[in-house]
């Protein structure tokens, strides 16, 4: 399904693989692995990479099913893929309910008698099951699957406008950014609150990676090749690390200017705020200049476990998902949150998640070798796609 | 990657740590409680989680000029034990205050304000600062607003409206924040909370009282197994008891009092 001639871009498979990892060891509860995750060093974290990294794949892959088989066809892939990545947030809903009835059942301390209140609505799970079906319930941790299937549902239109003129979509992206951002748009949730990803803010880096997937990042590539564009990213990026210095070392927050402080905070994830979206952009470009596309590690045996996590973004985001939620319940059952112990449950994760990822892959390369050659593409289509 | 004998020693190797994980999990959970049942707790704290820039000068000017000390805690259900009311922290924090200070007239009284989010209790603060002329107020909030996912910005407008009116009708402010709670951290998301209520103890240079690093310290140095499902009131009195010890060294802390000067 790949175009001619173009061979797979490893690259996008190790970002998003590593994405994956972070975004697991994000979802633990706060150990020494955390310190390596990005968002302790700048303004962005693993989900930018992730939704940028799908936006660009699933446009790649179904931008080129547009061309050959058509809009329809397309459109029709596009919503297979989006029920897929729906069934597969029904399915964490369930494994999260279980956990969450365990926990209600079992756990009475009265020194948390009020924080307990937060299983209430397991009192009436006729309505909470058909909030979370709506994707209106969405426990914590369990943000990023909705916030991907609205994307996802929008994405035949994205590339059919893309089609048309790319850069007034992208253009049309960032009007609604900012519309959002203007007039405070939102998409409600239940019992009460927003979204925590808004979708009207996300969608840009959504259809950003889009935009360069069809073309835009080989138009820009004179822009990112410019020495000035390098210092320019590397000077906000060490802006960026030295703010982040701040909240980490309170001590030094007498170095920060109060007028930068007031303009600058908050910095919130919800809309995607414009520092987040200017640091992610500045940590792609540098990245896209210091590791060049033919840069022989990515071939490496070391790499090998990230990528493949990358190349089965949807089956090991879930496992990744299912595996934060285990991990909890294993601290909390066995060790009382040692250290040592929190250390073990979250390389193991990563261990699981890698040896999934290699299951997947040799399902799909022998396993499945006797299914018609034809179907075995349209599957892989979808694989690389959904980059889910 | 192809071959099926790789693959296949991969989810056998998985599958050992995985077993070898559950095999080793008791054998960790051994140690833990064993630290923790006996003695009356040590809970101590690191200093720097009781030092605060922000100071209390109407506390200090009541005890240094021998005028009764009323302070006012406003707090949600966690500011108490329900059936144990006499253990809670703020009584104890009373008992303890009185220790230190013998010559100090002081008076504890809570204000309970359940369910309620920040934004709703702070429309009420003015009304019952105006009715107690406290000395001191000590804001415990946050769990409310966490738990129902308020917009962490609204909150922490309300949580600064409220610290302004508290302090223009003539009362210092503690601010406190969340306990911390590892049996619901996966299903109520505190740190935005959390971060808020420094951003505003910051910004209105207020003494925050850190409950949530304090207890998550407690917990890691096997003080407390916070995790315990126990039904049981002990644990509660005993966490309660050590807050309103550290309560009450943060307050003389922050009004800079030193007791000994007292005696």
């Amino acid at each position: 399904m790949l175009p001619a001639g173009a061979e797979r871009e490893l690259r996008l498979d190790l970002f998003r693989g590593l994405a994956l990892w972070l975004i697991f060891i994000d979802h633990l509860p706060n150990n020494i692995l955390t310190w390596f995750t990005f968002r302790n060093y700048g303004f962005s974290d693993a989900t930018e990479i992730f939704i940028f990294i799908s936006g660009y794949t699933a446009a790649f892959v179904y931008g080129r099913a547009m061309l050959e088989a058509g809009f329809v066809i397309a459109t029709a892939r596009i919503l297979r893929r989006v029920w897929q990545i729906y069934v597969a947030h029904v399915f964490l809903f369930t494994i999260f309910l279980a956990e969450i009835s365990y926990v209600a059942a079992r756990f009475d301390n009265p020194l948390y008698s009020e924080e307990m209140g937060i299983m209430d609505f397991l009192k009436q799970p006729d309505v909470t099951i058909i909030q979370a079906l709506l994707l209106r319930f969405r426990p914590a941790n369990m943000d990023v699957l909705p916030l991907y299937i609205v994307l996802m549902l929008f994405l035949p239109f994205i590339i059919w406008l893309m089609k048309w003129r790319a850069d007034v979509t992208l253009a049309l992206s960032v009007v609604l950014y900012a519309l959002t951002w203007q007039f405070d748009l939102y998409l409600s949730a239940y019992p009460n609150g927003f979204w925590a990803f808004n979708p009207f803010a996300w969608q840009l880096l959504f259809v950003f990676g889009a935009w360069c997937a069809l073309g835009g990042a080989r138009r820009m590539s004179r822009i990112l090749s410019s020495p000035v564009t390098m210092w320019i990213c590397g000077a906000y990026l060490f802006f960026a690390f030295c703010v982040t210095l701040t909240w980490h070392l309170p001590q030094l927050n007498f170095l920060m200017p109060k007028l930068i402080e007031q303009w600058m905070y908050p910095i919130t994830k919800t809309d995607m705020d414009v520092l987040r979206f200017a640091h992610f952009l500045a940590l792609a470009a540098v990245t896209v200049r210091l590791l060049p596309k033919d840069w022989p590690g990515l071939k490496s045996r070391w790499l090998r476990p990230v990528i493949l996590c990358g190349q089965h973004s949807l089956e090991i985001f879930c496992l990744g998902v299912f595996l934060a939620f285990a991990g909890h319940f294993v601290l909390a059952e066995f060790s009382g949150g040692g250290v040592a112990m929190h250390l073990v449950v979250s390389v193991a994760g990563i261990l699981i998640m890698s040896g999934m990822a290699w299951i997947i892959s040799w399902y799909k390369h022998s396993a499945d070798k006797s299914a018609s050659r034809k179907k075995g593409a349209v599957g892989n289509a979808d694989m690389a796609g959904g980059g889910s | 990657m192809k071959s099926n004998p790789a693959a296949l020693l991969g989810l056998t190797v998985l599958t050992g740590c995985f077993v070898g994980l559950l095999a080793v999990a008791p054998a960790l959970a051994q140690d833990a409680p064993a630290r923790t049942q006996d003695a009356p707790a040590s809970c101590e704290v690191p200093a720097y989680l009781l030092t605060t820039e922000s100071t209390l000068p109407k506390v200090e000017h009541a005890v240094k000029s021998g005028l009764p000390l009323d302070i006012l805690v406003v707090g949600s259900r966690s500011s108490t034990i329900f059936t144990s009311e006499a253990s809670a922290y703020p009584a104890r924090l009373q008992a303890v205050l009185k220790q230190m200070l013998p010559k100090a007239v002081i008076d504890v009284s809570v204000e309970l304000q359940i369910k309620k989010t920040a934004e709703e209790v702070a429309v009420d603060l003015v009304k019952l600062v105006e009715v107690k002329k406290p000395t001191l107020v000590i804001w415990q909030t946050g769990t409310y607003d966490a738990m129902r996912s308020i917009d962490p910005e609204d909150f922490r407008g309300a949580v600064g409206e409220g610290v302004v009116a508290l302090k223009e009708a003539g009362a210092d402010v503690v601010l406190m924040n969340l306990q911390y709670s590892p049996r619901t951290e996966t299903m109520i998301s505190a740190s935005p909370y959390l971060d808020s209520m420094r951003v505003v103890a910051q910004q209105y240079d207020t003494p925050l009282f850190d409950r949530f690093a304090i207890m998550h310290h407690w917990n890691d140095s096997g003080d407390f197994d916070l995790f315990s499902p126990t039904r049981g009131l002990d644990l509660a009195r005993r966490v309660h008891d050590c807050i309103g010890r550290a309560l009450a060294k943060f307050v003389i802390e922050a009004a800079r009092v030193d007791p000994a000067q007292q005696n």
